[in-house]
């Protein structure tokens, strides 16, 4: 298994409720779907985001589009127009999601490689680095 | 009741805004070129109306948006040459007060004779005061008695029957307070189409349809480009989204020729989870939408089709957005450079920190970012491998009284000359402090209506 950056095979983008972030998560590659639901679970996606996300994360599946939706509660520091954040709304939070490391196999691995992404240069990435 | 207008060729509506203070000639161009039918403008974010209420308060006469006269003037005339109806929310806390303006404009601009209709009876206010120890905030279960401070505004998601109901009589031009976005761009397909209130497939596709132009650009390249990633053509010349609704609700959507931006399957993915929770029950005052079996297909170079979207029953309470008046944020940022600027920068936090201390300003959440680390992810950014070159300090902070807001802004002020040497003079701001919550009222607590103004000749 080779760790890259979750940016290498998804796109996503972030939406707010109140307090609530939504991240739509869409691969690029359809054959890629199945990593994305292997590797984008929500404990990952909770740990990943650590004390910025106080309330439970809710994943939500939509093979057709090769995508995913996360429903972050409670992300949001109170809400948009409470927020002392400079992203109130939490439109950034989809850059954050796309740091997270995902293990993926050799071929996957060849083919980004090929493409000139790199990979996570930390040896056991599978904590969030800090 | 409308069988005899139901229409069997495409309808054809533009996106020409999806916030406040949108640009403005992208509609026009929309407006000039592209052969619509509709024009919406949807101009309300979640506070926008509270906002607009506290205006209000000032001035009986305003609340509305302050764009109003600019984008009508650039747009209505090329609408009123083409028989594009013109549906906006920028009425916002003064529905009736906008269309009055926007009607004697009208006239100025010689385009009588036209129909100008106001969308009323979102603002439930009363009804919530009146029953403040009865209705449940939806995100804390406790009475609105709870909330921490006065209610400004009460504003029900109206859905799309009172602007159908214009459309019926004949507006040209609609403009709404708290409508669902959606339900903007679903009312002119009911009325063109005829669709029964009750036939959910179909309003659901219709729905659909309208959720990926809500957002006016970011269907058509807007918050998209992600450089080596996801390229948008003349990301500067964005052209706004049309949609091609058929008959059944399918629809397509394109945009105008000549203009910049993308539109292709992964950005319509995008746009179509943006903001959705349960995606397999997303609710609208108008029928709940199932996207789960949504079907995006590339239908020619910027054209997608949206099909397969199912609906169930709407919802028997409307959704109602509160505004509460919560105190004061007090802003400040000042830039530290060059060697050593993340250590003095720490030091100058401790020492606003002690001051705030000393002085006895009472704040409520007191947030310290350093901007170029951290401030949007705190302990989840990755770690520079380099101390940066500058780092920006920003402290906010919110208080119960505007007097504390602004002595936190004045503190971190006074670094200049007495915290850590070498900075950037510093920037303060300080802000009322607008909180959105939720409740849910019955159907028959809104009551919704129109009202027509006369266009002088």
């Amino acid at each position: 298994m080779t760790w890259f950056r979750l940016r290498e095979l998804a796109h996503a983008r972030a939406g707010d409720k109140g307090d609530t972030c939504n991240i739509g998560v869409v691969a690029y590659r359809r054959d890629d779907y199945p990593l994305l639901l292997a590797q984008v679970t929500v404990e990952r996606v909770a740990r990943h985001f650590g004390e910025l996300v106080r309330g439970p994360v809710t994943r939500y599946e939509l093979p057709r589009l090769a995508a995913i939706n996360l429903v972050l509660e409670r992300a949001l520091g109170g809400g948009v127009t409470r927020s002392l954040s400079l992203d109130p709304h939490g439109k950034s939070y989809s850059a954050l999601l796309l740091t997270l490391p995902v293990a993926v196999p050799a071929e996957v691995a060849a083919r980004l490689l090929a493409a000139g992404r790199l990979p996570v240069p930390d040896e056991s990435p599978q904590e969030t680095p800090r | 009741m409308r069988v005899a207008t139901r229409r069997s060729r495409a309808l054809r509506i533009g996106a020409g805004a999806s916030y406040a203070g949108d640009r403005i000639e992208p509609a026009t161009e929309l407006a000039a070129r592209g052969e619509l039918d509709a024009l919406v403008y949807e101009t309300l974010a979640e506070r926008t109306i509270a906002q607009a209420q506290l205006e209000r308060l000032h001035d009986p006469d305003g609340g509305y948006n302050a764009l109003l006269e600019a984008r009508l003037r650039a747009a209505l005339p090329h609408c009123r040459r083409h028989g594009t109806t013109v549906i906006t929310s920028m009425g916002a806390a003064n529905p009736l007060g906008a269309a009055r303006h926007a009607a004697a404009l009208a006239g100025e601009l010689g385009l009588a004779p036209m129909r100008v209709a106001a969308v009323l009876g979102d603002d439930v206010l009363d009804y919530c005061e009146a029953r403040r120890d009865l209705l449940e905030v939806s995100e804390t279960g406790a009475p609105l008695a709870s909330l921490p401070g006065p209610m400004v505004s009460a504003n029900a998601y109206l859905g799309a029957a009172p602007i159908v109901s214009a459309l019926a009589q004949g507006a040209d031009l609609v403009i709404t307070g708290r409508v669902a976005d959606c339900s903007l761009f679903l009312a002119p397909m009911i009325h063109a189409f005829g669709w029964r209130d009750d036939d959910w497939d179909t309003l659901a596709r219709g729905q659909a349809a309208a959720d990926m132009v809500e957002c006016g650009a970011n269907a058509s390249g807007g918050f998209y480009a992600d450089p080596g990633y996801k390229e948008v053509p003349e990301l500067w010349n964005l052209g706004y989204p049309i949609l091609e609704v058929e008959p059944d609700g399918i629809a397509t959507v394109s945009k105008l020729p000549g203009t910049g931006g993308v539109i292709d399957v992964p950005i319509c993915t995008e746009q179509l989870l943006y903001e959705i929770h349960d995606p397999s029950a997303y609710v609208t005052p108008d029928v709940v939408v199932d996207f789960t079996a949504v079907d995006l297909e590339r239908a020619g170079p910027d054209r997608v089709r949206i099909s397969g979207a199912r609906g169930r029953p709407r919802p028997d309470r409307l959704k109602v957005s509160i505004g509460v008046r919560e105190g004061w944020i007090g802003e400040a940022e000042i830039t530290y450079a060059g060697l050593g600027c993340v250590e003095r920068a720490r030091l100058a936090e401790r020492v606003v920190r002690e001051r705030i201390r000393i002085s006895g300003i009472a704040l409520q959440e007191l947030r310290v970012d350093y901007i170029g680390l951290d401030s949007l992810h705190g302990a989840a950014s990755l770690r520079p491998a380099q101390p940066p070159y500058e780092v920006r300090l920003r402290f906010a902070g919110r208080a119960a009284a505007r007097r504390d807001a602004t002595r936190l802004a004045d503190e971190v002020e006074t670094l200049v000359g007495k915290g850590p040497c070498a900075s950037s003079l510093p920037r303060k701001h300080v802000r009322e402090v607008l909180g959105i919550w939720s409740c849910l009222v019955p159907r028959d607590a809104v009551h919704e209506r129109v009202q027509f103004v006369e266009v002088p000749a």
